[in-house]
């Protein structure tokens, strides 16, 4: 596979490693008062789709970038990717 | 000997080879298959099931018959296909799956046993009693499994793997992937062209056409030199593409040396990896055969075969000059074998065609309207039987083609799931898709005259080239002589005898009927129950006949029976070099220290930590065994000083205004409240709440700390840091980067550590007032080196660790060694580590383990409550919060006792089962300073059990050991020696 990487082209998906989900951006407020159900699903549930799926990919072999990938799931086409910091600060390209 | 005077063989190189013992003799150029047909060998192995005889029945990657061992002792490669064996001088293959010899195999009983093997028989048959199974007949069927046997020796072999980035890749080398390469070429794109063969051609090799007026062959050799003079196409040979993946990346194999009789320091294969824009799939198509009764025998090839061997390696079939040729076919291409070898002068019996109209294309006979419904002869065919309108009559023949069509080469273009669509007209499947930039040339798409392939051929180039960006000339393609072959819509000769669909798995029409009977309609099903389609060939000349044959008994077209679909490889592919030569040491990158080479000449003995080597001890002269050294050195640092590399921690250099914040998130304790010029102790946990690293924390100036982890954990808590600075909290002022290869760092531990280390730094004062426990610094040292220290220690003593530039390590190393001589300064391995870390109670990778938690480790309060860090919260769910184990040491009541890490803990009158679980120990050595074993062990509610005595159970040895808790803290409990 290659990724489309924002900053340096693209880059085989060989020097990156793949976390997951890229819900695990949005890490709960540790103050809500539902702080404990909400942790449990942050860590624990995932959504598993078949077709598009926002995901974690880390330039390990690279810059240490971070990065969203957008890819489809039952092709592997690659839809997008985003610097994780940008995605996090609302930053659009 | 039947041997013609033409033929792509090099006569002035004649070449001697063994099959199975015998001397024959081939030429360069020859494969191993013709090299035998030529020696008038027709049988060449047995089938898998029934050990039929069997003989060569292709002259390509497709051969389901002629698989044969080549080579001997760790050499040996089973499973190799005589027609893609290239002859060398003194090659030796042997036939394989026979008792006894090839001729008379013992096994040939199971063909008699037919009945009972009939689909489905694995499923029926060992199914009951349940407990035969295990004894009887899996070690049976293991036995009977497989064709040829490894050597079960370590592969000598050598190889390698490459990367290409082509513009254009093109997978094949016959009329379609030559033109396209040339259109590509011509026009400046960067071209692979790889082609499985030894020579480039493909079918052109093996026909004697025309070419736009000149002969084929001199055609192919005319586009090879002017491919070859362009410095942009690479030209691959014996290079086969198995696979294609995502993003325009294929993985092929290239047979370097394979083909060689001394590999003269080349690699055996390379595996490589093709990045490619855009690629062209020109593998133009299989002939397929027709099954009829006892269709199997030696002597009865695909006709496109004959011809092959007859016009490319000017071998005829025959075991015997005066063995007469026969040809069965539903098409015009059987026709053009006969005419072709009854130019050769070879006897041709006739042309046998189904189809009724049928004409004759040269001066051989034609029994149109007729079929071959029989055969004969033990070893080899001899006698066929045709049949027309119902008569039969037998005729002698010694070898027998048969062309029943021809398939394309769709399998890459189905790799991503395009499954291939039948073509009414042209009855063949047709790719319907490709993966993301392949597109389909040639026969390969059915298009299947040389004069259609060139043109499509020309085409898909220029296609690629516009799609690349790249200025296209336009040339008229060349043009050919041959015509479409009219195949007709004849699958199989009904008979009640055995005719085989898939040879290499014995599987006959009767399988395929027995199948529809029992409902295994799905050509899945099919596969499943009849093994079709498996092994080696994957059913290159027989999945699309059983699919007809399937679609005749279900009374439906082939398109609603289904279709057939293709996954990676392509052919086998050896898992050897699919490792590319990364075995043994290769097999991952190894970190040397900054002072490897100075522990090397100690004669120190290494270790594998992650990638690191590191020393594990240093033997003196008279030691004589491990424990030795390491209670000498571990010795040494209690009573002296000693010296240990631990420049494998890893170092994260933290720098920003928001640094102290980030590192409170980051730790589960508080960093922020620590002080330029001190260094504090810190726990990591994962999000879900569990005890994840460990290790100190050293702020060097306001906004500037240096984390340093466990040599296990460096890159991991690095990129878990990157993620929380990019994907958590990119709003604060903070920035990362590794230094562990930066700095070697060198624990300076022992009593005697500031006496040795006062020799070393540049008028730095080290007393205990200016430089106490949990200090850190930035100094010189040797009068000018810049260097960092910081006063922490992992044995328990006094001690530090001196940082320098990873370039001075060893030299720092050798000074310290110098300076300390008369201190007793001793250097020490991560054996006497490990010795004086359990000593002392502190934790390391075995107690921090990914299941334990803070509190296990007495070090809940280091889980601040005031503040958010990552695992905070999940920390005090209850499932974690309720874990009542906690670390422990334990000393044998009895001295002489070993403590086994891994052991469970029971209370000394339960019985030893999981219910009555107490823990588990988790480190354990001998101490030279108990003068025991000792160990560290989780333990429930442990610390309020010092003084009890449990059990350690060791089941895997039988062992049962009494041990008496006590404190984690073997030496100085109340840490005085450390802050001394």
């Amino acid at each position: 596979m290659l990724i489309p990487h924002p900053l340096l082209g693209l880059r085989d998906a060989q020097e990156f490693t793949y976390l997951g989900d890229a819900t695990l951006l949005n890490r709960p407020d540790p103050q809500s008062e539902t702080a404990d159900a909400a942790f449990h699903d942050y860590v624990y549930l995932r959504d598993n789709p078949a077709g598009v799926h926002r995901e974690l990919w880390f330039h390990d072999a690279g810059d240490r970038s971070w990065l969203v990938v957008t890819r489809d799931t039952t092709t592997h086409e690659i839809l997008g990717a985003e610097l994780a910091r940008d995605v996090k600060l609302g930053i659009t390209a | 000997m039947t041997r013609l005077s033409n033929g792509l063989i090099d006569r002035s190189s004649p070449l001697t080879f063994r099959f199975n013992g015998t001397r024959y003799q081939g030429y360069a150029g020859d494969t191993l298959a013709s090299a035998l047909l030529a020696n008038g060998v027709q049988l060449v192995g047995r089938s898998f099931k029934y050990h039929r005889p069997r003989g060569i029945f292709s002259a390509g990657s497709e051969e389901p018959n002629a698989l044969v061992t080549v080579g001997r002792d760790a050499q040996t490669e089973p499973n190799t296909r005589a027609t893609m064996v290239e002859l060398y001088d003194g090659l030796e293959a042997y036939s394989q799956n026979h008792v006894g010899p090839l001729s008379h195999d013992i096994m040939a009983i199971n063909d008699l046993a037919a009945p009972f093997l009939s689909a489905g028989f694995y499923y029926k048959t060992f199914m009951w009693p349940k407990t035969f199974w295990e004894k009887l007949y899996e070690p049976m069927i293991r036995r009977a499994a497989g064709l040829g046997a490894l050597s079960g020796l370590p592969d000598p072999a050598s190889y390698d793997r490459g990367f290409l980035h082509p513009d254009l890749l093109i997978i094949g080398a016959g009329a379609a992937g030559l033109i396209s390469a040339l259109t590509a070429g011509r026009a400046g794109a960067h071209v692979v062209l790889a082609d499985e063969d030894s020579r480039m051609g493909g079918r052109l090799l093996a026909e004697d056409g025309i070419i736009d007026g000149i002969p084929a062959i001199d055609w192919v050799k005319t586009t090879l030199d002017e491919l070859r003079s362009l410095p942009n196409v690479r030209l691959m040979t014996r290079t086969t593409v198995f696979g294609a993946y995502d993003h325009g990346v294929y993985g092929a194999v290239e047979r370097v040396s394979d083909h060689l009789a001394a590999t003269n320091g080349q690699v055996r294969q390379t595996f490589w990896r093709f990045t490619a824009k855009r690629t062209i799939l020109a593998t133009g198509a299989t002939e397929r055969h027709i099954p009829f009764a006892n269709n199997d025998r030696p002597g009865i090839m695909l006709a496109g075969a004959i011809r092959a061997y007859a016009n490319r390696w000017g071998v005829s079939a025959q075991r015997k000059a005066h063995d007469r040729i026969a040809i069965f076919t539903n098409n015009d291409d059987g026709h053009r074998t006969a005419d072709a070898l009854s130019k050769k002068g070879l006897p041709v019996l006739a042309v046998i065609d189904a189809r009724p109209d049928a004409k004759s294309l040269g001066h051989y006979q034609t029994f149109a309207g007729s079929y071959v419904s029989d055969t004969r002869g033990r070893k080899g065919v001899n006698t066929i039987e045709v049949t027309r309108d119902g008569q039969s009559q037998w005729l002698e023949c010694g070898v027998l083609g048969v062309s029943g069509g021809w398939n394309p080469n769709v399998h890459l273009a189905s790799h991503h799931r395009a499954r291939p669509i039948w073509d009414n007209e042209k009855l063949c499947f047709l790719p319907s898709g490709a993966p993301v930039g392949m597109s389909i040339a040639g026969a390969a798409r059915g298009q299947g005259t040389t004069t259609q392939a060139l043109a499509d051929g020309q085409h898909a180039a220029t296609n690629a080239l516009y799609e690349l960006g790249l200025p296209v000339q336009s040339h008229p393609a060349p043009v050919a002589n041959d015509e479409p072959s009219n195949v007709a819509p004849i699958w199989h000769m009904p008979s009640r005898k055995r005719a085989w669909v898939d040879f290499q798995n014995d599987v006959t029409v009767k399988d395929i009927k027995l199948s529809h009977q029992e409902n295994m309609r799905a050509v899945e099903h099919l596969k499943r129950w009849t093994t079709l389609g498996m092994a080696t060939d994957q059913g290159k000349t027989s999945n699309v006949t059983a699919l007809a044959v399937m679609a005749e008994l279900t009374s439906q077209t082939i398109p609603e029976t289904g279709t057939t679909i293709f996954r990676p490889p392509y052919t086998p592919v050896s898992m050897a070099v699919l490792g590319g030569g990364d075995t043994g040491a290769n097999f991952r990158p190894s970190r040397l220290t900054p002072t490897h080479e100075w522990a090397k000449s100690l004669g120190a003995t290494f270790v594998e930590a992650g990638q690191w080597m590191r020393a594990q001890w240093y033997p003196r002269a008279g030691e004589t065994h491990w424990r030795q050294s390491v209670d000498r050195e571990a010795q040494a640092v209690r009573a002296n000083v000693g010296i240990c590399d631990v420049s494998t921690l890893g170092k994260i250099d933290v720098q920003g205004a928001d640094a102290a914040l980030f590192l409170d998130r980051i730790y589960s304790n508080t960093i922020s409240t620590l002080k330029v010029g001190k260094t504090r102790y810190g726990l990591m946990l994962r999000e879900d709440g569990q005890l994840y690293d460990d290790g100190t924390c050293a702020c060097m100036a306001e906004g500037h700390y240096i984390v340093t982890t466990t040599t296990a954990n460096a890159g991991a808590v690095f990129q878990r840091m990157e993620f929380a600075r990019q994907c958590l909290w990119p709003e604060l002022d903070v920035t990362l980067i590794s230094t562990t290869d930066a700095w070697a760092q060198i624990a300076v531990a022992g009593p005697k550590s500031r006496q040795l280390l006062s020799r070393v730094v540049d008028e730095f004062d080290l007393s205990n007032t200016a430089f106490p426990f949990m200090s850190c610094t930035e100094l010189t040292i040797c009068n000018g080196l810049r260097a960092r220290l910081f006063r922490i220690s992992f044995s328990g003593e006094l001690a530090y660790e001196l940082a320098v530039p990873a370039r001075y390590g060893a030299a720092l190393m050798e000074y310290l060694m110098g300076k300390g001589a008369d201190l007793g300064v001793t250097p020490y391995g991560t054996e006497a580590l490990g010795v004086l870390r359990i000593e002392k109670g502190h934790a390391t990778g075995n107690e921090i383990t990914g299941q334990t938690t803070a509190a296990m480790l007495g070090l809940e309060k280091m889980v601040s409550t005031k503040k958010d860090s990552i695992g905070a919260i999940m920390s005090r769910r209850q499932g974690l919060a309720s874990e009542t184990r906690r670390l422990v040491g334990l000393v044998p009541i009895d001295t002489n006792d070993p403590v086994v890490a891994g052991s469970h803990l029971f209370t000394t009158t339960a019985d030893q089962n999981l219910k009555n679980d107490q823990g588990w120990i988790t480190s354990a050595c001998y101490s030279p300073h108990i003068n025991s074993a000792i160990g560290l062990a989780y333990l429930e509610n442990g610390t309020d059990r010092f003084g009890e005595e449990i059990i350690a159970a060791n089941p895997l040895e039988g062992q049962s050991i009494r041990l008496r808790v006590t404190s984690a803290h073997f030496i100085d409990p109340k840490g005085d020696r450390l802050r001394d």
